[in-house]
């Protein structure tokens, strides 16, 4: 494949981590924030090739785990108490467990919840089922977020009536200096998203370096994308810099794409937003603004919190803020796997522990 | 002779509907001196005492898909089953559970295709049955089918057998099959549309048990949970562990491209007509020579080795030279894909 084997050779990946093991002197700490770069750097073994000083710490980068406990029993209870309602939904929610059930359980018992590939899925189903309501569970960092505000306004301009959506959306840089901020962890420097960069802009993670002096550098996902990223942090970090770097520059600018900001801003704006292990974070969710209220569907309905209980023995939430690996949790492999899933990052296929549990390292 | 547009009710009730459904669609199209007297069984005789017995269950959606359809993957599937442990396959039986309202051109063109993949494969469908259910209670159409094939000689194909240094080859490309099923379930269009593998390989194990008798310790079809998971229960039966190398897996540029497009991994897809085998290292060459010139082997590929060590455990190298564990399917959901 064009453009993607060129960033699987062989030859780069390996020369890139023997320059690594040649500069890296220094213990440090290395936060990869996005589950697909989690994955990335299990499935083709990375860590194997890095140096014992580098420690990959996997951050809160899966739009499904971090949503919250209480998000995830609120949009079952919803699922519970309407069935009329069509809901739309992406695949990775289906198997949340929830308190009592999970949007996969209620499907069987008879709610009609459909999974979609893209908001626009969302907008197809509304548009043939104009009799009954339909709304969509949107959760997603800002790669999504253009996508379900596109599909609002294209709603609006087909006058269509009974699309609604649930938005849990979270914002990238807020959760960052909210992890900097609590002083739980030590992070030396940020990999930072690919593709949520492609629509922030690098220029987002300013504050970061200036504020934190933590440096961060914007990789691509591919293996020698990741690791030629990880390659120049830790040349930053050797030589003491504390800048903003962007490895993934075939996609990524330091301004972002205007135009994906524009729309997101034409019909979201920022709100608090409760995080899965982090809590509530200020200005770290988006709400839908008021002239696109009939388009919010805690306008059009009434959506009661639900509560607020992590599964019992679950350490999703110190997985998140990057304090335990997967292994340490001991319901890890256990009697959490991807069969019976307790917490969300064995669910998701960007959740932290599904990845460890997927791409196990060779003992 | 004048039949109904659709599928009735009626057409499962044994009475005279189901008599001319039988006679007029199955029969005629399964004709054979075997199932020509429609009593409750056939009746027969085989040259062999050693038999192989299979059953499976089709509910793949859609029931047309490029490369195939239910009828096809029906029979070719439990061919397969059999063709694996060695056997010559030789009758099947045919189970239709068909949906009220079903078209009766689509059932008639997946009778007529079951009839011409049974014939191309020199078995036939010897005994059936047809049941109707109420519309909304099935989905167009499920097939099962079982078999019986005849062993000859008295070797073993089992995943026990494996020892470190045994070779394990895939007789072509991965994930053919799922791939063609998702993409043109969910519409999604590409440049050059990937094509269902679904095949009959009897012929293809004919030819690679004649090329190494005795040099062949197991065969399996990776249908649902791919080469993975195949490549698992090999190790787990064999108590040892297979190294495979990601580099040397065939796999088609358009299904690699679906694959990052759709967040699936080849190793996990379904395929309907490719086997894996672990083969004893003095046979590799005859039986990849064996499987090249045969039209359904010509892409099959040496893609690693039994390992002592790591006990029951698949470790891959991957495309960049590191290694990790390769795991069972787990999580996944691709639902009736066969």
């Amino acid at each position: 494949m064009k453009y993607i084997d060129e960033f699987r050779r062989r030859a780069e990946a390996q020369g890139l981590l023997r320059k690594i093991r040649e500069i890296s002197k220094k213990e440090v700490s290395i936060m990869e924030i996005c589950g697909t770069h989690t994955h990335s750097i299990s499935k083709y073994g990375i860590r194997e090739g890095l140096p014992s000083n580098i420690r990959l710490i996997s951050g809160p980068g899966c739009p499904v785990c971090v949503t919250s406990a209480a998000d995830v029993n609120r949009i079952i209870d919803f699922s519970r108490s309407r069935r009329d309602v069509i809901i739309a939904t992406f695949g990775d929610m289906m198997k949340v467990p929830g308190s009592a059930s999970s949007l996969q359980e209620e499907k069987a018992n008879g709610a009609d919840i459909r999974v979609v590939y893209s908001p626009l899925g969302a907008l197809d189903i509304a548009r043939k089922n104009t009799g009954r309501e339909v709304v969509l569970f949107a959760v997603g960092f800002e790669t999504t977020v253009p996508t379900v505000a596109a599909t609002i306004l294209a709603a609006q301009k087909d006058g269509l009536k009974n699309l609604s959506v649930l938005s849990l959306h979270k914002l990238t840089p807020p959760a960052m200096k909210a992890l900097m901020d609590s002083g739980e962890i030590k992070i030396d420097g940020f990999i930072c998203p690919g593709h949520v960069t492609a629509v922030i802009g690098a220029g987002a993670y300013s504050f970061l370096a200036t504020d934190y002096g933590a440096p961060c550098v914007v990789a691509g996902f591919e293996p020698v994308d990741a690791i030629m990223g990880i390659y120049m942090l830790v040349r930053q970090l050797e030589e003491g810099r504390k800048d903003i770097e962007i490895e993934y520059d075939r996609v990524v600018t330091w301004e972002g794409n205007r135009k994906a900001q524009e729309v997101i801003n034409t019909v979201f704006e920022p709100s608090d937003s409760l995080w899965r292990g982090i809590g509530n974070i200020p200005g770290s969710g988006l709400r839908i603004r008021d002239e696109f209220s009939g388009f919010d569907a805690t306008a059009r309905f009434s959506i009661p919190p639900g509560v607020d209980a992590e599964p019992k023995g679950c350490r999703c939430g110190e997985v998140l803020k990057g304090l335990i690996t997967p292994e340490a949790c001991p319901l890890f492999a256990k009697a959490c796997n991807p069969e019976f899933p307790i917490g969300p990052c064995m669910v998701s296929s960007e959740g932290t522990c599904a990845a460890f549990y997927k791409y196990r390292k060779v003992a | 002779m004048k039949e109904h547009k659709t599928i009735l009710l009626a057409h499962g009730s044994g009475g005279s509907y189901s008599r001319r459904l039988v006679e007029e669609v199955f029969a005629k199209a399964f004709s054979n001196p075997l199932l020509a007297p429609l009593n409750d069984q056939a009746v027969f005789s085989l040259p062999s005492k050693r038999l192989a017995f299979t059953t499976d269950s089709y509910v793949v959606n859609p029931i047309f898909f490029p490369g195939g359809d239910i009828g096809k993957l029906s029979v070719c599937g439990t061919i397969n089953d059999l063709a694996v442990g060695g056997a010559e396959p030789v009758y099947l039986s045919a189970s239709f559970i068909i949906e009220e309202g079903m078209g009766m051109d689509e059932l008639i063109r997946i009778v007529l295709s079951m009839s011409k993949t049974a014939k191309d494969a020199g078995v036939s469908i010897v005994t059936g049955d047809t049941k109707v259910v109420e519309r909304g209670k099935g989905d167009k159409v499920f097939i099962n089918t079982a078999g019986i094939g005849v062993l000859n000689g008295d070797q073993e194909l089992t995943p026990a057998n494996i020892r470190p240094g045994d070779a394990v080859v895939v007789s072509g490309t991965m994930g053919d099959h799922g791939i063609a099923i998702l993409t043109h379930r969910e519409g999604i269009q590409m440049e050059a549309p990937v094509e269902s593998d679904c095949a009959a390989l009897h012929t293809l194990t004919r030819a690679m048990l004649a090329a190494a008798p005795s040099g062949i310790k197991a065969m399996r079809d990776p249908t649902r949970g791919g080469l993975a998971t195949v490549l698992n229960e090999f190790a787990a039966s064999a108590g040892c562990s297979i190294s495979i190398r990601e580099d040397d897996i065939p796999v088609r540029e358009a299904v690699k491209g679906a694959c990052e497009i759709l967040g699936f991994d080849p190793l996990y897809l379904a395929n309907e007509g490719k086997l894996v085998a672990v083969v004893e290292a003095g046979s590799v060459d005859a039986v990849m020579k064996a499987m090249r010139s045969h039209p359904l082997g010509k892409d099959a590929a040496v893609i690693g080795v039994a390992e002592a060590g790591h006990k029951g455990k698949v470790l891959l190298e991957t495309s960049i030279g590191n290694r990790r564990i390769l795991d069972m399917l787990s999580g996944e959901q691709l639902p009736r894909i066969c």
